[in-house]
């Protein structure tokens, strides 16, 4: 069936994106991970939309994706921003609130 | 509407003129009170100190009045023409109707413009606050404001550099928009409002002074004693609601605090009947009562006069434009308004002897005898004022209506004047001083415009053709008499007498003679000695406290304290500040220009406003007859005596229109025009035969108005002047004057050994002289009987109480209060409150304590923890579902 081929390659994307967010250091490569995720999400809402032959899915990986942008430019000013003022963009070291 | 409009090309319709000015007559008293705002707000910022906002807001309330007065005219005249077409009509059909322009009583009822918002409302009883335009609101609401603009501009000279300034100005812009709002009052709660902004501005303004005892003394009993009556204004009002809210409710669609409700409501005679529920005979009496009373308390009518003298001890401009002119003529005003609750109340239709004419008569002859033993000028002012509301009161009380409405207005102009007059003699002429006998004198010399304004005005206070009182106080006795009052009309006349001969003496003390005090210069130490003089200096000379005499050989002029403070560039002309004319100008000397042309502009008045009804002249008694069109009062301010066709607002003209229609009724003009209509029942007033004697008999007041219709004011009837009655009227006069001319040459000027000294001489002068002076021991009643009598039982019992059962009271609850608090505390705030407050901390705490491993910081954990928790989530669902 086409729409399982869709949603396997999406849990792989899902998966790998997973393992990206928790495993990685950098703060970069957690926001890539994190784009993974929201395509594995916009793979899934694409494929049912198929499936059902309905257009919402598709509008709604339009949002995802917009919103996904925004996201990613939130976070990267973020990451420039803790670049700047400890030289590095390394999680480890961002553990202030720690409890 | 549109049935109402349909109908005027059959029967002839009454169209009434509005306009902007009627529509919107609200405007006349929001303008000062916003201009108070402004003032209280603003006004020290300013450079004149906010008077110019008062000023502004006066001038510009004055426009909208005017405005308003024109368009109420116009109003008026429109509807004799569209009634006198109609009436036309009426004539055909075989009734004889006289004309209004035949000198008949046939001229068409005005609708008064009333517009309303309702800013309460409870069970379908609704609060309105709006206005009422008619030809009485008219008037006076332009009077007010005209009377209000003058006194504020003489201010501005009157008052300069004084302490409080501002607040004088805002006090003087808040009585005039609170005056305002009682005179427009559409109801009773509102007329009740405007009432007390009245009775307080009187209090702040009578003691605008208050760092010397006696004014706030002054001021306090002013307070109290209009309270007094003001308990009678609660009583009635809520009287008159109860008797005849129900009888509104199911004729006229609207409450018993409606001014027109009620004025139709006494008129309907439906309270005569027992067991209807529209109230009582008994209730209409005591509503008549109490409302009465509240007029005796304001507008100091015996017993209760005593307070209005004392209240002179506020700035002559308070004196001049509320214990004169305006504000003490709200009783008059509150009579005058709802007049058929008094006409039936007191059966003055049949003659009855009122309560108001009896009280009237009384206060007329008490007041002028007070006013001869007075030394302060303004004292014998305000006995006069007592006296002349006496007449207005009267007036309303016999049933001649019109003119006392007349003599409010022209007596509004010449005792403001005369009371404006005394200011500028103690600005500018005395020296601070309101003592005739020690600091005035042969003041005609120095102040000619001041004398002649007094002159004018004097001549126009006691009657002498042709000067405004002649027209009104003349036409109240004539009428009084007329009425079948004899002893009334012969206590006018005495009254009148005795007015002429207390002008006369205060005049020539004042004028002629020889300077005394400080009208011949010497003012150096008169405030040590005098209690009189001290009142009307400004606080800062009584607060510094240092001798006049002092500061005065000191030359250099240490600038007192509030003159300072308020001094500003710009300001200064000759005779400015208090606090210069001290020391540069010595002698008396006259008023500058902006003291003067208030009180020329309102002797001019006082010598014309008399022809706006000069009855006299629309007759044969004085030779000429100019015809009715001369009485321009009568026409336009006394409401009309017709019966009203029933109908229920504007929205639903058209609708009772039709009911009358097909009830048979005998309406014979239906009336629509854009926004009102008017109907007219040819019954009663309008089917009387001949109009003449017959319709004294029939008519409104007089019987019950035809089914289906409503009367709003009675049938008054008019006195026709006969040369007779104004020659012996002028002779009282002439004869008052002559006696005390003589009196005044042969005692103050030849001091004639066998007057001088007479009260000591003569048992039975020295008795009446004492009770004069003590004027009548009222105030010891009041105050060492009633209040003292009332004060000690009513305190030894309060006492008592206070004592035995509420300090038992409250000390057995303390008690009980006391134990029951140890025992909570101990068991139940202790143990269970405490307990588990503390355990709820613990929990928390120790919660917090295990959780804080998980709290690492990093974000990569927390991503792990997320991922794992939603991916067990997920294998929990995918088993639930596999399951």
């Amino acid at each position: 069936m086409l729409a399982a081929n869709f949603l396997l390659l999406a849990a792989v994307l899902f998966c790998i994106g997973v393992f990206g967010v928790i495993a990685r250091r950098n703060a970069v490569m957690v926001l890539m991970s994190i784009e993974l995720i929201l395509n594995a999400v916009n793979l899934n809402l694409v494929a049912f939309a198929l499936m059902n032959n309905d257009v919402d899915g598709q509008v709604f990986a339009l949002f995802v994706i917009a919103i996904a942008a925004a996201e990613v430019g939130v976070g990267l000013g973020m990451v420039l921003l803790v670049y700047r003022n400890r030289r590095s963009i390394s999680l480890d070291e961002l553990s202030e609130l720690k409890g | 509407m549109l049935a109402a409009e349909a109908s005027d090309t059959v029967q002839g319709a009454l169209e009434l003129s509005s306009g902007f000015f009627l529509e919107n007559l609200w405007l006349v008293a929001i303008i000062p009170a916003i201009g108070f705002a402004l003032i209280m707000g603003f006004g020290k910022k300013l450079p004149n100190g906010g008077s110019e906002i008062g000023l502004a807001s006066m001038a510009a309330s004055l426009v909208v009045a005017t405005g308003a007065a024109w368009q109420w005219m116009a109003r008026v005249d429109s509807g004799d023409a569209a009634g006198e077409e109609a009436l036309g009509l009426v004539q055909t059909f075989g009734r004889s109707v006289p004309r209004a322009s035949e000198g008949g009583e046939a001229a068409p009822f005005i609708e008064p413009v009333v517009n309303t918002w309702v800013w309460w409302q409870n069970s379908g009883l609704e609060f309105g606050i709006g206005s009422f335009a008619d030809g009485l609101s008219v008037l006076l609401l332009w009077l007010v404001a005209f009377i209000s603009l003058l006194v504020q501009i003489f201010s501005l000279d009157y008052v300069r550099d004084d302490r409080r300034y501002t607040q004088f100005f805002g006090a003087l812009t808040l009585f005039s928009a609170g005056m305002l709002v009682m005179v427009m009052s559409e109801n009773m709660v509102q007329l009740i409002l405007g009432w007390e902004i009245m009775g307080l501005c009187s209090f702040m303004l009578i003691g605008h002074w208050w760092e010397d005892k006696y004014n706030s003394h002054s001021a306090l009993k002013a307070f109290f004693t209009v309270r007094v009556g003001d308990i009678g204004l609660l009583v009635g009002t809520a009287v008159i609601f109860f008797s005849s809210n129900q009888w509104a409710q199911d004729n006229l669609d609207s409450n018993g605090f409606n001014i027109p409700a009620i004025q139709a409501w006494a008129l309907s005679g439906a309270w005569a009947i027992p067991g209807s529920g529209y109230g009582s005979t008994i209730a209409l009496v005591v509503g008549a009562s109490a409302l009465f009373i509240a007029c005796i308390g304001k507008s100091g009518q015996f017993p209760l006069h005593t307070w209005l003298p004392d209240a002179m001890a506020g700035p002559t401009p308070v004196s001049s434009l509320l214990h004169s002119s305006t504000m003490v003529v709200a009783g008059v005003f509150l009579v005058a308004r709802i007049y058929p609750v008094f006409w039936e109340g007191f059966n003055i239709a049949n003659g009855g002897l009122s309560f108001i004419a009896i009280i009237g008569g009384i206060t007329i002859i008490i007041a002028a005898l007070l006013a001869f033993v007075q030394d302060d000028i303004k004292k014998v002012l305000a006995y006069s004022t007592v006296s002349q509301l006496g007449y207005m009161m009267v007036g309303l009380g016999t049933g001649a209506w019109l003119p006392a409405v007349f003599h409010v207005f022209t007596h509004a102009f010449f005792k403001c004047c005369l009371f404006l007059c005394a200011g500028s003699i103690s600005h500018s002429g005395s020296h601070h001083s309101f003592d005739m006998k020690k600091d005035m004198g042969g003041l005609r010399k120095h102040m000619p415009v001041t004398f002649a304004a007094w002159c004018v005005s004097t001549l126009a206070l006691t009657g002498v053709i042709p000067f405004a009182g002649f027209w009104s106080k003349d036409e109240i006795i004539d009428n009084v008499g007329a009425n079948g009052y004899t002893f009334l009309f012969w206590t006018g006349l005495v009254g009148a007498a005795l007015t002429a001969m207390y002008m006369t003496r205060a005049t020539y003390l004042t004028f002629f003679g020889e300077a005394r005090g400080a009208a011949a210069g010497h003012h150096g130490d008169h405030d040590e000695e005098h209690d009189l003089t001290i009142e009307e200096h400004e606080p800062e000379l009584a607060t510094v406290g240092g001798p006049l005499a002092g500061i005065d050989a000191e030359g250099g002029t240490p600038k007192s304290l509030g003159a300072a403070a308020n001094a500003h560039a710009g300001t200064d002309h000759d005779d400015d500040a208090h606090g210069d004319d001290h020391h540069d100008d010595h002698g008396p000397h006259e008023s500058g220009k902006l003291i003067t042309v208030p009180i020329v502009i309102l002797a001019v008045l006082a010598l014309f406003s008399g022809f706006a009804n000069p009855t006299p002249l629309a007759g044969d008694a004085l030779g000429f007859n100019l015809g009715e069109g001369v009485e321009v009062l009568k026409k336009y301010v006394e409401p009309r005596a017709v019966q009203v066709a029933i109908y229920s607002g504007d929205d639903h003209a058209g609708d009772s229109a039709d009911d009358h229609s097909e009830a048979g009724s005998a309406t014979v003009v239906e009336a629509g025009g854009p926004g009102e209509s008017v109907g007219l029942v040819a019954a009663g007033a309008l089917g009387a035969d001949d109009g003449g004697e017959s319709a004294k008999k029939v008519g409104c007041g007089r019987s019950t108005p035809a089914e289906g219709s409503v009367c709003y004011f009675p049938a008054v009837s008019h006195a026709v002047p006969t040369l007779g009655k104004i020659l012996l009227a002028l002779a009282v006069v002439a004869i008052g004057y002559a006696l005390a001319i003589s009196f005044c040459l042969a005692f103050y000027k030849r001091r004639d050994p066998r007057l001088v000294g007479l009260t000591e001489r003569n048992k039975f002068a020295n008795a009446g002289y004492k009770f004069l002076v003590n004027k009548y021991y009222l105030d010891h009643l009041y105050e060492k009987i009633i209040v003292v009598g009332v004060r000690g039982p009513l305190a030894k019992a309060a006492y008592w109480t206070n004592q035995n059962v509420l300090d038992g009271t409250v000390n057995a609850v303390g008690e009980g209060g006391k134990r029951t608090g140890e025992w909570i505390y101990n068991n139940i705030d202790q143990k269970v409150v405490d307990g588990a407050v503390n355990a709820s901390g613990t929990v928390a705490s120790e919660t917090g304590h295990g959780l804080q491993s998980v709290q690492s910081g990093k974000i990569n954990q927390y991503g792990a923890l997320i991922f794992g928790a939603a991916a067990l989530g997920a294998i929990a669902l995918v088993i639930i579902n596999l399951g």
